[in-house]
């Protein structure tokens, strides 16, 4: 993995790391907004928000809108899309393996004490 | 929270953890089974297509010692973990120490110790296991998820860079 793309994970992951910045950004999937309109659902003061936005502009997960009077923060989706990749291959190799644990679960199952208490009368015949 | 996943749930709970949640179609007894039985583990804790897992010993108690080892079939190069477990709570609850053993591979993998810690509930008959695995630090962390126990994930952040490189 190359450095440029482990630092820019490691900004996401910051960024993602706080569940204020986190609401902003899902509130940002529904369409740009303005600074008050993103410091509205929360009990904390806009300075406050403008310090959490600063950190997603940071990583890249927000940009400025072209209106100078608003200037409107919009979902950049890129950076999102990097840090999911990397946790897929990551959890792709666990369900590899669990997927094959399914399977050895479903053998097991039918070696079970009710299992065999089944097959027992075939054995008392003899 | 008994809930159902189907499909491996891998989330970042801090700097320094990962936690992977899966459920299972199963008894909390027999999930347990197989994940403590060398025999069984040995079937389905593999790395990527093309590695098998030749030495799988386990001394599940209280202070015992683990040693798992992966081989590649096409060129024979191995590493492995090794470690002591720490809580053995049969069916609900495993805590292990982990170190990478570079083996002939020996790539950048952390050399510190990691804490794992493996819990299993059941609800109606499906049983769900949580792995919370501490690398105690995110530098080690970060590398585990990098180089992990799959060679194939290595190549899918490679995939990865080039995508990103072409999209530019």
């Amino acid at each position: 993995m190359n450095t440029q793309l482990s630092d820019r994970l490691d900004a996401t992951f910051i960024a993602l790391a706080d569940p204020t910045r986190r609401a902003i950004l899902a509130r940002l999937t529904r369409g740009e907004a303005s600074v008050t309109e993103l410091a509205e659902p929360f009990a904390i003061s806009q300075p406050a928000i403008s310090k959490h936005l600063r950190i997603l502009e940071r990583a890249g997960l927000i940009t400025v809108g072209q209106d100078a009077q608003r200037r409107p923060r919009r979902l950049e989706g890129k950076p999102l899309a990097e840090a999911s990749a990397w946790l897929e291959s990551y959890r792709a190799s666990w369900e590899a393996n669990f997927a094959r644990l399914d399977r050895v679960l479903e053998e097991l199952q039918h070696k079970t004490p009710a299992a065999r208490r089944a097959r027992a009368p075939k054995r008392a015949k003899r | 929270m008994p809930m159902t996943v189907e499909k491996a749930q891998v989330t970042l709970p801090s700097d320094r953890e990962v936690k992977v949640t899966r459920s299972f179609k199963a008894a909390r007894p027999l999930v347990y089974r197989a994940y403590t039985e060398p025999a069984l583990v040995q079937r389905w804790l593999l790395g990527p297509p093309g590695w098998s897992m030749p030495v799988c010993e386990m001394d599940v108690r209280v202070g015992g010692r683990y040693r798992w080892r992966w081989r590649s079939d096409t060129d024979g190069s191995e590493f492995g973990f090794a470690g002591t477990f720490r809580e053995v709570q049969p069916p609900s609850r495993l805590v292990h120490t982990e170190t990478y053993d570079p083996g002939t591979v020996g790539d950048a993998h952390p050399q510190s110790e990691a804490i794992v810690s493996v819990a299993f509930s059941e609800d109606g008959g499906i049983t769900t296991e949580t792995t919370l695995i501490d690398f105690g630090s995110k530098e080690a962390r970060d590398a585990a998820m990098a180089t992990g126990m799959t060679g194939g994930m290595e190549q899918s952040y490679q995939l990865l860079d080039v995508l990103l490189v072409e999209r530019g």
